[in-house]
């Protein structure tokens, strides 16, 4: 059973559908209880950072997702909460991640949010196993995880090269929405599930 | 580089997807979740869904058919429609939908925009635009082009983006299904002026005008209607030549 952590982060149901897709059985629950009869944990989470890690502290979880030893994946929002801190509020995250994030400044070449379809590159283990670099992966995002010690894959945003996935130990995240990117997501959400 | 988008438009009347035209005389083209499938295997980037059912019964078949979408579509789709609250937005929130697009209640009521956006992100926002040329000045309309505001439409166009919407979508009424090609010299200024993206909407009728808009119009996105309802162009032929122009698109 794969777990999905709701906790007021936006549109949640989304993941669900994508693993309904492949024939996966899920459940939607911000009780502990539950989450310990999970196999693997998903959080999701779209919107502001600042006010998704507060969510989160508010349903008690963050020491809770932080202890975590079995495999956990942090999809866009769900991904910055897991770094150290943003610039979105300003806020702490869980410090999981060794990595920054960053607001992309907006500008006559620099559309803000990054939005739409781009190629992922310098793609490393096991979330993209039997991946190429160039495929092509959904963003929505108005700030972006800096390179860092922990990434895994990389994008670029009008000049800006950030990562588009994040790993330390069990802890995976992706900065792009793998729910929503046809066959590549579901590439990359399949390679979740066989960990 | 982020990739130029394809985006089919599917206006949807009780449940039906249908097409007029200049928003009038509708014909039946197929079923909702159908083409969105067919549309996202094909190569689409993203969907529209424009809910013009006029009764409450036509409003409530759009909200259950949004949660159906959601469940079969692997790529993002806006839904939009009557939305006039932030209840009616987090309605289709909750039913599966990426993104709503709001038209005439924004104009109605300019701070829904960031009542919207602030709850549930920019990313979550796309405000619509129908706007007409008169006297020289591009002006916004409402109810389908029938009813002409005092809003103009590239004020309008930076208000919103101030207030927090994530996207502009505008539609030239003059063009919109004319299939004389789109009014690229406004999505130009348009895109120059915003630091949000910038879809393109109205006067699709060959490739050629979707390679103008998205090149010379700087056009973030392009959303056409009846060129591939109708199966006139398809968007898998339409990627190819694109890419053949040096414009990055998704294949």
């Amino acid at each position: 059973m794969i777990a999905i952590i709701d906790y007021d982060a936006g549109n949640i149901q989304s993941v669900g559908n994508a693993l309904s897709r492949l024939g996966t059985e899920y459940v939607l629950t911000s009780d502990p209880a539950v989450l310990d009869g999970a196999s693997k944990i998903i959080l999701p989470g779209v919107g502001n950072a600042a006010h998704a890690v507060e969510s989160l502290r508010e349903k008690g979880l963050e020491s809770y997702v932080r202890s975590l030893r079995r495999p956990v994946l942090g999809i866009c929002v769900g991904l910055q909460i897991m770094c150290r801190r943003s610039e979105e509020g300003d806020s702490r995250g869980l410090g999981i991640f060794d990595c920054d994030v960053r607001k992309f400044e907006p500008g006559p070449d620099c559309k803000v949010p990054h939005m739409g379809w781009n190629t992922i590159s310098n793609l490393e283990g096991k979330l993209f196993k039997d991946m190429k670099g160039g495929s092509w992966v959904y963003f929505v995002h108005s700030y972006y995880p800096a390179l860092c010690p922990d990434t895994v894959a990389t994008c670029t945003h009008a000049g800006v090269m950030f990562s588009a996935a994040l790993r330390y130990e069990n802890f995976y995240g992706t900065q792009f929405h793998p729910e929503k990117s046809g066959g590549a997501g579901e590439k990359i959400l399949r390679n979740f599930l066989e960990l | 580089m982020v990739a130029k988008r394809i985006i089919p438009c599917l206006d949807v009347k009780d449940g039906v997807v249908v097409k007029g035209i200049n928003f009038l005389g509708l014909k039946e083209v197929g079923d909702a979740v159908d083409m969105g499938v067919r549309y996202a295997r094909e190569g689409a980037d993203e969907l529209v869904y424009l809910d013009i059912s006029a009764t409450r019964e036509g409003r409530n078949t759009f909200a259950a058919l949004v949660e159906k979408i959601a469940a079969g579509i692997d790529i993002p789709f806006t839904v939009g429609g009557g939305i006039g609250s932030v209840d009616d937005a987090s309605r289709l929130l909750d039913a599966g939908a990426d993104k709503v697009s709001i038209n005439s209640a924004a104009i109605r009521d300019p701070e829904l925009i960031g009542r919207i956006a602030s709850k549930y992100g920019s990313q979550f926002v796309v405000v619509a635009i129908d706007a007409k040329c008169v006297d020289g000045t591009w002006k916004a309309t409402t109810h389908g082009g029938s009813v002409m505001t005092d809003k103009e439409l590239f004020s309008w166009a930076m208000e919103a983006q101030q207030r927090g919407a994530g996207e502009i979508l505008f539609t030239s009424m003059d063009h919109d299904g004319t299939k004389g090609g789109y009014a690229c010299e406004v999505y130009e200024r348009l895109s120059e002026l915003l630091s949000i993206p910038v879809i393109a909407s109205g006067g699709a009728g060959s490739i050629a005008d979707i390679a103008k808009v998205l090149t010379e119009g700087k056009a973030d996105a392009a959303l056409a209607a009846s060129i591939f309802h109708y199966g006139e162009i398809g968007i898998q032929e339409l990627k190819e030549a694109l890419r053949k122009e040096n414009i990055n698109v998704r294949i």
